[in-house]
């Protein structure tokens, strides 16, 4: 048992007579550099070499700096630069490293060495010492005595950073129910992503998939990505026998042609990979599975509320339009979704 | 010519460094910083390393990051891109992933120290993550390390953050769907979950304001933070002198190793250049998140195999393994639990981390310092519960990848994810059952040898007719390696003085059981000279006893 | 320029062309270019001796294999071409494997298939050169296919052990072929969806990244950050722990 150890309890530790007694650090092994001095100055020079083979790594990290300029539209001139820029430094720290690293160990000493430890405690002088001068300070500030100062800082402490809470208030608007809302209405025509060109149901072949924004949103000059965030929709027509539709949306379909919402209502990813075969749905980010031709309920994975659908129908022209919003809140559940 | 001062006389003719020694000293009193710490001595192991590693990753950041930051732009406007990227030429993007295309392709060394940036930080925190892995698993946090431990474990954490920030900047089409991710998780947050993420983004996702806010946190904020945090780091090494293995002449008196002047300033500043050429030589043979493959960020397209950087995987894991249908409502009030169950799992293993030496420290009791390292197989219960924890971190961290998992081996997503799950829950029991086992093997093991020598494969027969293999005994060095660790005994719960147990105590009781009950105790001196009394062959073939009987010696 | 203005009239005009066709008929059909009656015959003959078993003597169908009345030239001329058809063994999916005949064969299928029923035909060479606008066809594989297929082709997984294949080594004329019929569970992208022009520039996208090397260094498998941290914790991290032990070994 070391000094260290002695002045503290040790707990569950228990005591057993080591059976020999610490031979102390294993004697030193000389090295060839050490005895001999051929040895010694070949180790010399192999460093020196790797210092300059450094020296020519940096000339070699420069010249790929000038040697290929940014040529427009030549991206082999990117690629030439970073390339020997990177292998030039590369090289350049190689040498020092591996230089500095070889002359300790083969030119300096190496020979262990103990130094003794202190124990974190500091002596019980120094802790009486410090304990006299926290007494002083007290005794002369009248901390401990007088307790309205105290008391009053004490307020003070807690009052004072709210304000530095309460500044960051303007961060992000107050939340209303733009959550609930995206920007289809009545009548709002499906249009293709990214063109916005309408897509008529003409145009829809079973077994095709449209990813598709809301009428006037690729011309959007601001917001335009909150609302696409909130707005992207999938347009699928599926065989209408194939089709388990809920009696109360029956309508929200047209001929097969059905549309939900494109956002996991897990954390949001776009849930975008359609099976055409299976109807089904999955997202990419955490495997979330809708079963399209079953109302886009979560058949596997994390999500647990089913895809929102649009309500669509067809306009005079034969171009799809929505019905409305969507009735439900699309994207990941929050707090009071339902409200 | 008479001289007033003492350092003036040392030398008659100081030169230019002894000048500029003196001129320091006399203003600054570096010699007593040098006499401190000059030959302040250093243990060397190979696994003492990665906490330098990490060190060196991060100052490789701060100098490739300082270049990044004279040519990006933390702005969210549209521009219409014009660079040298021929598949991206007149796409709509924001000024934020115009300026790390160019960045990539039209400023010289941009794309150099871009890779050099990136591979950095996959490096600094794998590093840092490996360095905790030495330090619980040799039990490098006991007393009087704990505080220090706690710090390390805010640096791992603050390079998660770091790097996330990070990788989300370039506004490219990955790193928005990660950020949308975040968006959804946010929003999960029961009461506060809406306004945060309105704070967050500045509105509605994704807003104009996200990368900005994102830069001021990945250039300023966090950064400055681990900054202050490695210097608590490193004081503390300063104060505690570094730990060292077991082995002769080791003691929790002393530390064994190299003094820092010439050897150490040598061997670590070498390898500070090491790392960077390691690095650099990575970065110029080897591509990292080619934002130009990805696009633009724009809120309806998506990759296959989006996955976030490797250590804000096993967070994404986490994400794919949660269970679903498991929703609560209160009232008109949804609580996700597709995102909380991950959320809390998640936590609750980072308390863990944090507070292990806080637990293992109040199973011991043991107050003494220890700079002694242990041999991992000497602790088995604490190898264990890291080996459980490790596998828990490497189930959910793989099922990040469980599409790359499902394409690369030809199976289905689904039967690999619910393989995952069932192994999340599974797997951690399993790791620490075979990891205790295997380390009391060792240990028996490592008792024969003291007890008994090395086996050498060598049979001869004896005078009388018996056949022996003969065991080769092991220096006197090698074998203060083996006999070298603490023993602790469980402890049973006793009655106080009002003759009750208190609930803590008997917890402590039966937690103490699980730490030591089918614990080797080292080798004692009764019995290593009953051992060598003789050579007999009952000697020979004694067994340790699993339970440390009482020994009066 | 991203978009030639013509492009956006050929898209209206389409619309004009094709709004009046009812909704069952595809309005990606383009009546194939009749082949000759020597080759209609001679595709049946290799269909009777190597389809029929599936897909019924007349191509209506059977127990084994969907009827091809209407799939048209395009779909055989994929399936058969990339040695997807004929199928082989049980499996959530069927995958490319070498391919069993000639193109003289495949076009002789091609053709007696599409003298079944009119359905999508073999494209045009004019959209399969690559020298249409890949910015443009980026942002549209960005939006209609990275999703299955990565955001550089390289693949990926859909459910069940179903799989998006990666893209790299199809042929222009096989991946126009795939987005007109939508082979197995792909979706099909017809022609009002996307515009001849568009599925050109989108061909145009693939054939840039999949002829130019990434301009950063290897790739590895451009399959994203999995690719990269494991990178990093295998030969980073390896690299960099056999240099420590190097470091703390004695010399001799």
């Amino acid at each position: 048992m070391s000094d260290i150890e002695k002045s503290y309890s040790p707990g569950l530790a228990t005591d057993i007579e080591k059976p020999i007694a610490n031979p102390g650090i294993e004697p030193h092994r000389i090295r060839m550099t050490d005895k001999s001095e051929k040895h010694a100055r070949t180790a010399e020079r192999q460093i020196a070499v790797m210092f300059g083979v450094s020296v020519v790594g940096a000339i070699i990290a420069i010249w790929g700096f000038f040697a290929f300029p940014i040529v427009d539209g030549d991206l082999s001139a990117t690629r030439n630069n970073s390339l020997w820029m990177g292998l030039g430094m590369a090289l350049s720290m190689f040498g020092i490293g591996f230089g500095a690293v070889h002359w300790a160990k083969t030119l300096m000493p190496d020979n262990e060495v103990s130094e003794m430890r202190h124990q974190a405690r500091s002596s019980d002088e120094t802790r009486a010492q410090a304990l006299e001068i926290v007494k002083l300070a007290d005794g002369e500030s009248g901390f401990s005595r007088r307790k309205l100062i105290r008391r009053s800082m004490y307020g003070a402490l807690v009052f004072f950073p709210i304000p530095a809470i309460i500044i960051f208030g303007d961060l992000g608007p107050v939340v209303g129910d733009t959550l609930k809302h995206t920007m289809w209405k009545a009548g709002t025509r499906l249009t293709k992503d990214p063109t916005g060109i309408p897509i008529k149901a003409s145009d829809v072949t079973i077994g095709s998939v449209f990813h598709v924004i809301p009428e006037g949103l690729s011309e959007m000059e601001e917001h335009k990505l909150e609302e696409k965030a909130k707005a992207a929709v999938l347009l699928v027509r599926v065989n209408p026998s194939d089709l388990n539709e809920d009696p109360a949306k029956a309508d929200w379909s047209y001929q097969g042609i059905v549309a939900y919402s494109k956002i996991c209502t897990h954390v949001g990813c776009p849930v975008a990979l359609y099976e055409q075969h299976t109807h089904h749905l999955l997202c990419p980010c955490h495997q979330s599975t809708f079963d399209l031709a079953n109302h886009c309920e979560v058949v596997f994975g994390p999500a647990s509320r089913s895809l929102p659908q649009l309500p669509i129908a067809v306009d005079a022209e034969g171009y799809l339009i929505a019905q409305s919003d969507f009735l439900e809140p699309v994207g990941p559940s929050f707090w009071d979704i339902r409200k | 010519m008479t001289s007033t001062t003492d350092t003036s006389t040392t030398e008659a003719k100081p030169g230019f460094v002894g000048g500029a020694a003196n001129y320091l000293d006399e203003r600054l009193s570096v010699s007593a910083v040098l006499k401190g710490f000059g030959r302040k001595v250093f243990p060397d192991h190979w696994s003492f390393m990665l906490g330098e590693v990490a060190l060196y990753s991060f100052v490789i950041l701060v100098l490739s990051g300082t270049f990044l930051t004279f040519f990006y732009q933390p702005s969210m406007a549209e521009v219409h891109y014009d660079g040298s990227y021929a598949p991206l030429k007149g796409a709509q993007m924001s000024i934020a992933y115009a300026s790390s295309l160019d960045i990539s392709f039209d400023i010289r060394g941009g794309l150099i120290m871009r890779q050099v940036h990136h591979w950095a930080a996959l490096l600094f925190v794998a590093a840092a993550g490996l360095h905790m892995l030495r330090v619980f698993f040799t039990g490098a946090f006991r007393k009087p390390r704990e505080l220090n431990w706690v710090v390390g474990f805010l640096l791992f954490l603050m390079g998660m953050g770091a790097g996330f920030t990070g990788y989300s900047l370039p506004d490219d089409l990955l790193s928005g769907n990660g950020l949308r991710i975040i968006d959804g998780m946010i929003k999960g947050i029961p009461v506060i979950g809406t306004a945060f993420s309105s704070g967050f983004f500045g509105g509605e996702f994704p807003g104009t304001e996200v990368v900005a806010r994102l830069y001021s946190l990945h250039i300023m904020i966090l950064p400055a933070l681990i900054i202050v945090l490695i210097g608590v780091h490193l004081m503390m090494v300063i104060i505690h002198k570094h730990t060292h293995y077991s082995g002769p002449g080791r003691t929790d008196d002393n530390v064994v190793g190299y003094p820092l002047m010439p050897v150490y300033v040598a061997k670590a500043g070498g390898f500070f250049f090491l790392v960077f050429g390691v690095v650099a030589a990575i970065a110029a043979t080897f591509t990292i998140n080619p934002i130009w493959n990805y696009g633009p960020y724009d809120p309806s397209p998506v990759s296959a195999g989006t996955q976030p950087d490797w250590y804000i995987g096993w967070l994404d894991g986490a994400l794919r393994l949660a269970p679903s249908g498991w929703d609560i409502s209160i009232f008109d009030y949804v609580i996700p639990m597709g995102v909380m169950v991950p959320l809390i799992v998640s936590l609750l293993f980072l308390a863990l981390v944090a507070a292990y030496p806080f637990i293992e420290n109040w199973v011991t009791k043991d107050k003494r310092e220890h700079h002694v390292l242990d041999r991992p197989r000497n602790a088995p219960t604490r190898t264990a519960i890291g080996a459980a924890g490790v596998t828990f971190y490497a189930v959910l961290w793989a099922g990040a990848s469980t599409d790359l998992i499902a394409t690369n081996f030809q199976m289905s997503l689904n039967q690999v994810l619910v393989a995952m799950q069932i192994m999340l829950l599974i797997g951690p029991g399993i790791a620490y059952f075979v990891t205790k086992r295997a380390c009391i093997a060792l240990q028996n093991k490592d008792r024969e040898v003291v007890l008994h020598g090395r086996e050498t494969g060598r049979v001869v027969r004896l005078p009388h007719g018996e056949y022996i293999e003969v065991h080769e005994t092991v220096d006197k060095y090698e074998l203060w390696k083996l006999i070298d660790y603490k023993d602790y005994q469980p402890v049973l719960a006793r009655p106080d003085s009002n003759g009750k147990i208190s609930l803590s105590n008997r917890l402590r009781s039966a937690v103490s059981k699980i730490y030591f009950e089918d614990r080797i105790a080292p080798v004692s001196k009764a019995e290593y000279e009953l051992a060598h009394a003789d050579h007999a062959p009952e000697a020979v073939e004694q067994k340790p006893s699993r339970k440390r009987k009482s020994i009066d010696a | 320029m991203r978009r030639r203005p013509w492009a956006a009239g050929l898209v209206v005009f389409l619309g004009l062309v094709l709004s009046g066709g009812g909704y069952a008929t595809a309005t990606n059909i383009v009546q194939a270019e009749a082949g000759s009656p020597i080759q209609v015959e001679e595709g049946r003959k290799l269909f009777l001796a190597n389809c029929a078993s599936c897909h019924g003597t007349n191509g209506e169908g059977a127990i084994g294999g969907p009827s091809l009345i209407g799939v048209g030239a395009a779909s055989v001329d994929f399936q058969v071409g990339t040695g997807r058809m004929p199928g082989q063994g049980s499996g959530p999916q069927l995958r490319a494997k070498p391919v069993q005949f000639t193109q003289e064969q495949i076009s002789a299928m091609a053709a007696y298939v599409a003298s079944l029923a009119p359905g999508p035909a073999i494209p045009d060479e004019e959209y399969l050169r690559g020298d249409g606008d890949a910015t443009h066809g980026g942002e549209l594989f960005r939006i209609n296919c990275a999703m299955c297929h990565n955001a550089v082709g390289a693949g990926g997984a859909l459910t069940e052990g179903k799989f998006a294949p990666a893209l790299a080594g199809s042929t222009p004329k096989h991946t126009y072929e795939a987005m007109v019929t939508g082979p197995q569970n792909m979706p099909v992208f017809n022609d009002a969806n996307l515009t001849p022009e568009d599925k050109k520039d989108i061909i145009t996208y693939l054939k840039y990244i999949e002829d130019n090397d990434s301009v950063a260094g290897f790739e590895l498998g451009s399959i994203g950050p999995v690719a990269e941290g494991l990178f990093t914790w295998i030969f980073g991290l390896g690299f960099i722990i056999a240099i420590t032990v190097w470091l703390g070994a004695k010399s001799n």
